[in-house]
């Protein structure tokens, strides 16, 4: 190798470093390993820090809730009758007897379901979408204000019409997922995409990467942050509109199931309903984010 | 002299709306193969543009680049660029940045695993080797410029075109670098274009130091000869004759002929 600058400061280098390197294992062997124990004990604080907060907060309002709704002539039950009304529905999520009369997480399941199909056609269409108006100038003048007005319309203004064109729930029902969420993913991969910086544009010209590599190499990861905060606002989208689609369209879902409960007056279901969906919107709003940060390991950092 | 790379009455203008301006105006220039040229000239002159003309990154208005007699006006690996801001895509570590070019341009030349020792050979010219799976985040900015060589070089390019690659480092990392550099010119016999805004760094580096005007319409003003022998040694140099002349005529051209004059 001929380098010699480079070659010398390496032995210098070495040369410095050589005599505390030999007393390093007395050094290391002095401070003693941190007792397992001590390091559970440690992650265990660290959760409680975070999780007890929140749990003191649920217990404060649940005790306000059961002292405003106990008393007789109240319109909402307390939480205590809840449990007791929906216990057997909590304790066997499964059964089925046919028709619309299944556990809850049939009802779940078959929302998931909707969401998964119209969500994942959104994903698709609204990246496609995305890439093109942020890469094209033409693309973004025919189609963004288009886009700007389309995405005010509010989910449910949808189906009526989807329902006159599908002549189907189920159809319908996904429809207006895909519709409702697909708005976000565009305009946010679009932004990512005309930030591309110039500088790698110009390293994928110089390799002369086709469109399809520049595609697949440049593009998408270096707007996938974008793309991915796209994505989260969607799923949360999703989840608002299949819930009222379906207390319209009827059938097996969530939506309905509250709708079912409201009709016949049994409030302590629709309450579990909520929990339910809250929960499911939360997880759903975390998967996607952690997908994200998986992904986009490293991209953001440059 | 044999003409490798030949600039031939190059201009350029920017239009932005209906507002028109001249960067370059008729340059003309020819570098021999092996050779070793800077341009230098103040900020805002023109450098990059021209940089990038020969790149086949921006169109030049008028004139055209020639490669060994063959116009050349679009980019390609034949004209590797080594950017100032070293241009590293963040989510591919320091041996998949080197192997984007490498699988492109050697796709069908070279097997697999050719490629991937080409890659690591590369590495090692740059001594990035112990570094190939970090990712650009994790290593220092001279490192980042070195992957930046690495992956120019790897593509193996007829001329290796540098904007202003020590520009963004500190002193004692640039002159490492310079060094390297230096080196690795003197191993591979690239031709090289170089830019820069550093006097010193001109003068040690270079075989000819082309000296632009100020823009608008920037010209060639001067092109000096570096006549002294390799391989050059910064200490022994800073005493040479020749190598404080040459900085001498350089800093005159700069600092007194085309003082900059800052846009009002
Ligand atoms: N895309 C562009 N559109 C309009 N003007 C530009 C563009 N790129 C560069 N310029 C102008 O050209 C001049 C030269 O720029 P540049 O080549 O970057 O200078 P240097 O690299 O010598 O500092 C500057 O005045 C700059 O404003
Ligand atoms: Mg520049």
């Amino acid at each position: 190798m001929s380098m010699p600058a480079i070659k010398a400061e390496a032995t210098a280098v070495a040369v410095t470093t050589t005599p505390p390197a030999a007393a390093a294992p007395v050094v290391t062997m002095t401070p003693k390993q941190p007792p397992r124990a001590e390091k559970y004990a440690k992650v265990a604080k660290e959760t409680a820090v975070r999780v007890v907060p929140p749990l003191v907060v649920v217990a404060l309002l649940m005790l306000f809730w059961e002292l405003v709704c106990r008393r007789t002539g109240s319109t909402l039950p307390p939480p205590s009758k809840v449990f007791k009304d929906t216990k057997e529905l909590i304790l066997d999520p499964f059964f089925d007897n046919g028709g619309i009369d299944k556990g809850l997480f049939w009802h779940l399941s078959a929302s998931l379901q909707r969401v998964a199909y119209g969500y994942s056609i959104a994903a698709i269409v609204g990246i496609a979408l995305g890439t093109l108006v942020g890469q094209s100038v033409w693309a973004m003048r025919g189609l963004d204000p288009l886009f700007q007005v389309l995405r005010t319309i509010p989910p449910l203004a949808w189906l009526p019409l989807s329902l006159a064109a599908f002549r189907d729930g189920q159809p319908s029902a996904i429809f207006v997922i895909f519709i409702t969420s697909v708005w976000p993913i565009i305009i946010n991969t679009a932004v990512g995409i005309r930030n591309i910086p110039q500088d790698y544009r110009n390293v994928a010209a110089v390799v002369q990467l086709n469109p399809l590599e520049f595609f697949s190499k440049i593009m998408i990861p270096a707007a996938a942050p974008y793309i991915f905060t796209g994505l989260r606002i969607g799923i949360g989208l999703s989840w608002l509109a299949i819930v009222a689609a379906e207390m319209l369209i009827g059938g097996v879902g969530i939506g309905f199931f509250i709708w079912d409960a409201w009709n016949s007056s049994h409030i302590s279901e629709i309450i579990l309903a909520l929990f339910y969906v809250g929960i499911i919107g939360f997880v759903l709003d975390r998967v996607i984010a952690g997908l994200g940060k998986i992904v986009t390991r490293g991209t953001s950092a440059s | 002299m044999q003409a490798y790379l030949k600039l031939d009455h190059i201009d350029k203008t920017f239009t932005r709306g209906n507002a028109t301006t001249e960067v370059l105006k008729d340059i003309n220039l020819t570098i021999a193969k092996g050779e070793y040229v800077s341009i230098i000239g103040h900020s805002g002159c023109g450098k990059s543009t021209l940089l990038n003309i020969v790149a086949g990154l921006t169109d030049c208005t008028q004139g055209c680049v020639l490669l060994e007699n063959r116009e050349v006006n679009s980019p390609g690996p034949d004209r590797a660029v080594v950017f100032q801001n070293h241009s590293l895509l963040p989510w591919l570590t320091v041996y998949e940045n080197v192997k984007l070019g490498v699988d492109k341009v050697f796709a069908s030349s070279k097997s697999r695993a050719e490629r991937e020792a080409w890659v690591m050979h590369n590495l090692n010219l740059v001594q990035m080797a112990n570094a190939k799976d970090k990712r650009p985040s994790e290593i220092s900015g001279g490192m980042k410029q070195r992957v930046g060589i690495a992956r120019a070089l790897a593509m193996e390019p007829k001329v290796l075109l540098l904007d202003e690659p020590f520009g963004a480092l500190d002193a004692l990392t640039r002159a490492h670098l310079q060094d390297s550099v230096m080196a690795l010119h003197q191993k591979l016999g690239n031709t090289i274009l170089m830019i820069t805004h550093d006097v010193d760094e001109a003068v040690l580096l270079s075989d000819r130091i082309v000296m632009m005007t100020n823009g608008p319409s920037a010209r060639i003003g001067e092109v000096l000869e570096v006549p002294l022998a390799r391989p050059r040694k910064r200490l022994e140099l800073a005493t040479n004759p020749g190598y404080l002349k040459c900085r001498q005529r350089v800093l005159e051209f700069l600092y007194e002929r085309h003082r900059f004059v800052e846009a009002a």
